[in-house]
């Protein structure tokens, strides 16, 4: 909000000053993947990713089918399972069941595709505004002032509330959720752009490609995007990390997803009624919530370290 | 070491101050904390036929009439009443000392007024007005019904607490429009609503009428002396089920007006709780809106009344099989007009049937809206079910959360569904509600005038005129299944299931909880 | 010193400005008539065209902008459009609640985030550092109503030290509002105290790298003394920068903690007006929080005047 600003670690970069080349991601990449952080959260997301592509091989069920009479098994009882429509057949509930029957592994494990889904949607989308907003803030003077105004004012509305206002106002579902949940996000990425912008601008060589009537767009991509891509893809799995815990809370609260659709919140919501009886109903989706929350933004600290020294001595 | 002792400390000094503050809190008024089924946002009891608010209503107003344990109106407000033989001239006075909170006297314009109002709104008032020539005062103290037909059941309709009950409002408050809620609560019963210590969502306050006369008989149901022996209660609105059984447990709430079925096991077992039953068996209804498409397809609606499974919807919504049951008769199965005459109608699922009737009828695949109460904990987990049992049967369903307060308002929309308006929805009613074919609100075949869902169906209304003018009941039994039949067949709704709603209370704390139609909160006394 | 604080006040109006006009446009675009919302059923058309004149939903979207704007600006935020009661009259309502739970969790925030920032950054890169940091993330990843279940289970069924749920009012008495306050802080606390935190590390590290950290141990200053007086100070530009940019997170937690908690304040009120649709209290509450969010980080930016003796304006 003002012109100067105090050192703050709001996650400005100080990229380099050489121009983008075609060794940089290579080796950039080679140092990520010996970065332990980003092996370990790296690997977990992999195996969650794994498990929510491989659905049904292991052991599941429709999740949405219920069998009121399997209500409330506990983890590892092998029981009968009735469904709705007249089929029965021996199954193994292997976190248990909910309250109207439905085993609860089977639910984790496709709300894992719907969890991991939206966090991956939200980072994609808000990176998109933000690069489209930051870009345009930090080359085109004119609408500088305009466009961060804007942005800080986003910003003043806390995330929550602006996602349950707008799932409010519009009919809940997975495309209205993964907007409402990026829209926030957009004004960080912005800035983050923008300061990069504005830093590269004063580079002897892109004042020279300016000069020599380059095309804004081709100034942008050749010589300003490649030095944001780093930040930009540690921004982005803060981001997803930040958007799968959002979505839960948001099911939690009862404006998330439709209840028919499984997804980590969902499951919690429902089974929070009866806690201190069946608390595997809210134990195991949250375990599995933390886990992959804890992954993404593991492998964001690693790749912050790897991709930018200068990161490892700033906070969050 | 440091750690261990620490530790050890802070629950000791937590303890202290849980002491200190609790022994501060008894000193003063002897208070009954209640938590009430569902959250209360509509205060008023002829707008809605919500039982939160009807329970709210049996607070703060009194009625002309109560009905006993044994179901027969017992004279409340009123001091003597006589009918002429044919039944066509009712004269009554009230008793002595009647007066509102505000200190002004009930008169006959008082009872005028309010009477009228609910004859707008009620279904069973709506037919009484509409066979009545003129109501009108006998001085301050009496009034006068003249019908132009012979109308036999005034006293029950006056002393009915299902649907609306007839509750005596100020004439000012009566006076306003009957498709408006009123904004003044002031009653003449035996609690007072504190509107200035109202706190929507979180409490509800209510004192004791020092003014309040009550009947010299004991209670009886909603009948008898209603006597208060404490000095306040305060609605504790917890909307959460563990909550609630957590409170409870816990001694922060004295008494849960419907258990969380979930719980029942915990509740039940745990010595310093007891189980009650206030009320009835009740049961619950699959309802469906005829006055838009596709359900105003009679053949669609009997689809999806053929797409019910009872006891997979009972299983899921009440767990436990003390507190449900099967019932294939849309009037409570114990209970004098309970007839196994469904036709087509056996509780259990019929998908293929179900599909040759969508598919003869033209069904288009139109989703079906159907509403789901996500924070009232004894209706919640029915939408689900019936969700997939509708998917089941062939239909597309839409199933759509919004808490209870939200349904009670979309409910009254006449929109199309993707407007606003809405396709089905379930709920339960009390005992008393579904006895007979003139107390049970949504049995209604008079289209847009009729309960949510607005049904037109002459025949049926027909059925009900000659229920009404009958007093043979070999007749009347006969005519009551004619209904049953005549309901299942055009679809006009679904009966799921019954159960039993109980109460939870803090054991040798709080006692004298009656057992009534409805859910009644005098009589109760804490220790 | 008054003529950059005018200036500062002043850069926040377009700010608010923005705001309104964002929660304006989310809701005065959703579907839906408010004017049939409010009416209820069997209102004929009549009434909900007159109700619409009232609510000057005839005209265009800028004007009515325009005038809810200036509506909101003389005090009138509305009527619910369900509970029949002043929308600023339910905010007053539930204000003591929210802001006791935001006031103790910033007091325990601060009371443990500094401290434990303070000592990772003075072990860095030792064992306690990285489990501090471990900590810290674990914080950042688990669900706030998932931490309140399973404290409310362990503290107030299994132990019985505190009460389940609810909220005493002040004036019932201290030791009533902090025994309902205590568990619901703790919960909230903990993403706040990962952030704080973290970024206290950060900071209170490279301000040990200075030169003048180097001069204080040379002149024989303890390491206390050090890390209280040189270190911190000169990090506690960022520290409080986070904490105001960090009231965000804690507007969102406070939401969440409330419903598991069942307190009575902002953020059950914005559930249940989300759930019921009530778009005056919706606007009212949403508008209130950003308000706050901007008045706090206006605060912040004028602490850098006694905090930081380098930036002058």
């Amino acid at each position: 909000m003002l012109a100067k600003t105090p050192p703050i670690p709001s996650g400005t970069p100080q990229p380099d000053a050489e121009p983008a080349s075609a060794g940089r991601p290579a080796s950039l990449a080679r140092r990520a993947l010996r970065n332990g952080a980003v092996r370990l959260g790296g690997s977990t997301l992999v195996m969650l990713v794994f498990m929510a592509m491989a659905a049904p091989w292991l052991g599941t069920i429709d999740p949405t089918a219920i069998d009121p009479a399997s209500g409330n098994l506990l983890p590892g009882a092998r029981g009968e399972f009735n469904s709705l429509a007249g089929q029965t057949f021996q199954h193994l509930f292997l976190m248990g069941s909910d309250s109207l029957g439905r085993d609860i592994w089977s639910r984790v494990v496709y709300g894992a595709r719907v969890s991991i889904t939206v966090g991956i949607a939200v980072a994609a989308l808000a990176l998109a505004g933000g690069i489209i907003v930051g870009l345009a803030a930090g080359y085109f003077r004119r609408l500088d002032g305009v466009l961060m105004r804007v942005m800080d004012g986003l910003m003043a509305i806390p995330g929550i509330l602006f996602a349950i206002t707008l799932v409010a106002a519009w009919r809940a579902s997975v495309a209205t959720i993964v907007i409402a949940i990026a829209i926030p996000e957009i004004p960080r990425v912005a800035r983050l752009l923008r300061s990069v912008v504005l830093t590269i601008r004063e580079e002897p060589y892109v004042e020279a490609a300016i000069a020599l009537d380059t095309p804004p767009l081709k100034v942008l991509t050749r010589h300003i995007l490649p030095n944001a891509i780093a930040p930009l893809i540690v921004q982005g799995t803060y981001i997803c990390a930040s958007a799968i815990l959002v979505e839960a809370i948001l099911s939690f609260l009862g404006v998330g997803m439709p209840a028919d659709i499984p997804t980590w919140g969902n499951i919690m919501a429902e089974g929070r009624i009866q806690f201190t009886q069946f608390p595997h109903n809210v134990l195991v989706p949250g375990v599995f919530l933390a886990l992959t929350v804890l992954a993404v933004n593991i492998l964001g600290d690693g790749l912050r370290d790897t991709l930018d020294p200068k990161f490892s001595k700033r906070g969050a | 070491m440091l750690r261990r002792s620490f530790v050890h400390l802070a629950g000791i000094a937590l303890v202290a101050l849980g002491a200190a503050s609790t022994a501060s809190a008894q000193g003063s008024a002897n208070v009954l904390r209640i938590v009430p089924q569902t959250d209360l946002k509509i205060l008023d009891p002829i707008w809605t036929t919500a039982f939160v608010t009807r329970d709210h209503g049996y607070m703060v107003y009194d009625t002309l009439f109560g009905v006993d344990i044994t179901g027969m109106p017992q004279a409340q407000m009123v001091d003597k009443y006589t009918s002429s033989a044919d039944a066509k001239v009712w004269n009554f006075t009230l008793r002595k000392g009647l007066a509102f909170h505000d200190g002004k006297p009930v008169t006959s314009a008082d009872v005028i007024a309010s009477l009228g109002r609910w004859g707008k709104r009620d279904s069973l008032g709506q037919r009484m007005f509409g066979i009545m020539d003129k109501i009108e005062a006998v001085g301050d103290n009496g009034f006068r019904m003249t019908f132009k037909q012979s109308f036999g059941p005034v006293l029950e309709a006056l002393a009915k607490p299902s649907g609306s009950p007839a509750f005596i409002m100020p004439k000012r408050v009566a006076d306003t429009p009957a498709d408006k809620q009123i904004e003044d609560y002031t009653g003449s019963g035996p609690y007072v609503f504190k509107k200035e210590e109202f706190r929507p969502g979180e409490k509800v306050v209510y004192l004791k009428n020092a003014a309040y006369v009550p009947r010299v008989e004991s209670p009886s149901g909603t009948a008898g002396g209603k006597r208060v022996y404490v000095d306040r209660v305060e609605w504790i609105i917890l909307k959460d089920a563990q909550t609630q059984a957590n409170a409870i447990i816990n001694g922060e709430v004295d008494m849960l007006s419907w258990m969380p079925p979930e719980h029942y096991a915990t509740l039940r077992t745990n010595p310093k709780l007891q189980t009650v039953s206030p009320t009835f068996a009740g049961s619950y209804y699959l309802h469906l809106n005829h006055h838009i498409p596709p359900f105003d397809n009679p053949k669609i609606a009997k689809a999806a009344v053929m797409a019910v499974n009872q006891e997979a919807l009972m299983r899921g919504q009440m767990v436990f099989r003390d507190l449900y049951r099967t019932c294939t008769s849309i009037y409570p199965c114990e209970s004098p007009l309970a007839s196994n005459k469904t036709s087509y109608f056996t509780g259990k699922p019929q998908f293929e049937e179900a599909r040759k009737l969508l598919k003869e009828a033209g069904y288009d695949g139109t989703p079906i809206v159907l509403m789901h109460p996500a924070d009232f904990t004894l209706l919640n987990k029915l939408p689900p079910v019936m969700a997939q049992l509708l998917k089941q049967a062939g239909f597309n369903v839409d199933m759509q959360s919004m808490d209870w307060p939200t349904l009670l308002m979309r409910r009254t929309k006449k929109d199309a569904a993707d407007k606003g308006g809405w396709n089905a929805f379930i709920t339960g009613w009390g005992g008393s509600d579904t006895l007979n074919p003139l107390f049970f609100a949504p049995l209604t075949g008079n289209g847009e005038k009729g309960w949510f869902g607005w049904n037109k169906d002459d025949k049926l209304e027909e059925l009900k005129s000659a229920f009404t003018a009958s007093t043979d009941a070999a007749a009347r039994k006969r005519l009551a299944e004619e209904i049953q039949v005549r309901a299942l067949e055009t679809g006009l709704f679904a009966p799921l299931g019954e159960t039993n709603n109980l109460s939870v209370v803090r054991r040798d704390v709080v006692s004298g909880v009656l057992l009534a139609p409805v859910n009644v909160f005098w009589n109760i006394k804490k220790k | 010193m008054l003529f950059f604080l005018l200036r500062r006040i002043a850069a926040t109006v377009p700010v608010l400005v923005v705001v309104a006009l964002i929660v304006f446009l989310m809701l005065r675009l959703a579907p839906g008539d408010p004017a049939a919302a409010i009416l209820g059923d069997n209102a004929s058309s009549a009434a909900i065209q007159s109700v619409r004149t009232q609510l000057g939903l005839e005209n265009s979207i800028p004007v009515q902008f325009f005038q809810w704007s200036a509506r909101l600006l003389s005090g009138d935020l509305g009527e619910s459009y369900f509970l029949k009661q002043s929308v600023a009259g339910l905010i007053a309502q539930r204000v003591e609640p929210t802001l006791s739970l935001a006031a103790l969790t910033l007091v325990f925030t601060v009371l443990i985030a500094v401290p434990l920032g303070v000592l990772a950054a003075w072990r860095h890169g030792g064992w306690l550092d990285r489990a501090l940091m471990g900590f810290s993330v674990l914080g950042f990843s688990i669900p706030a109503f998932v931490i309140g279940y399973v404290l409310i289970w362990a503290v107030s069924l299994k132990l019985g030290w505190l009460p389940v749920q609810g909220y005493a009012r002040l004036e019932e008495g201290l030791l009533p509002w902090l025994r309902h306050l205590i568990l619901p802080a703790i919960t909230l606390s903990i993403i706040y105290v990962a952030l704080i935190a973290r970024v206290t590390r950060a900071a209170v590290a490279e301000a040990l790298t200075e030169d003048y950290v180097r001069t204080a141990r040379a002149k024989g200053i303890s390491e206390a003394g050090v890390l209280m007086r040189h270190a911190l100070v000169n990090a506690a530009v960022p520290i409080v920068t986070v904490i105001g940019i960090g009231i965000a997170l804690l507007i969102g937690g406070v939401v969440v903690t409330e419903t598991v908690f069942a307190i009575p304040g902002l953020g059950q009120l914005t559930v249940d007006a989300v759930l019921s649709r009530d778009y005056p209290l919706i606007q009212a509450i949403t508008l209130f929080f950003s308000f706050i969010y901007v008045l706090i980080n206006l605060l912040v930016d004028l602490s850098y005047l006694l905090l930081d003796p380098r930036i002058r304006y």
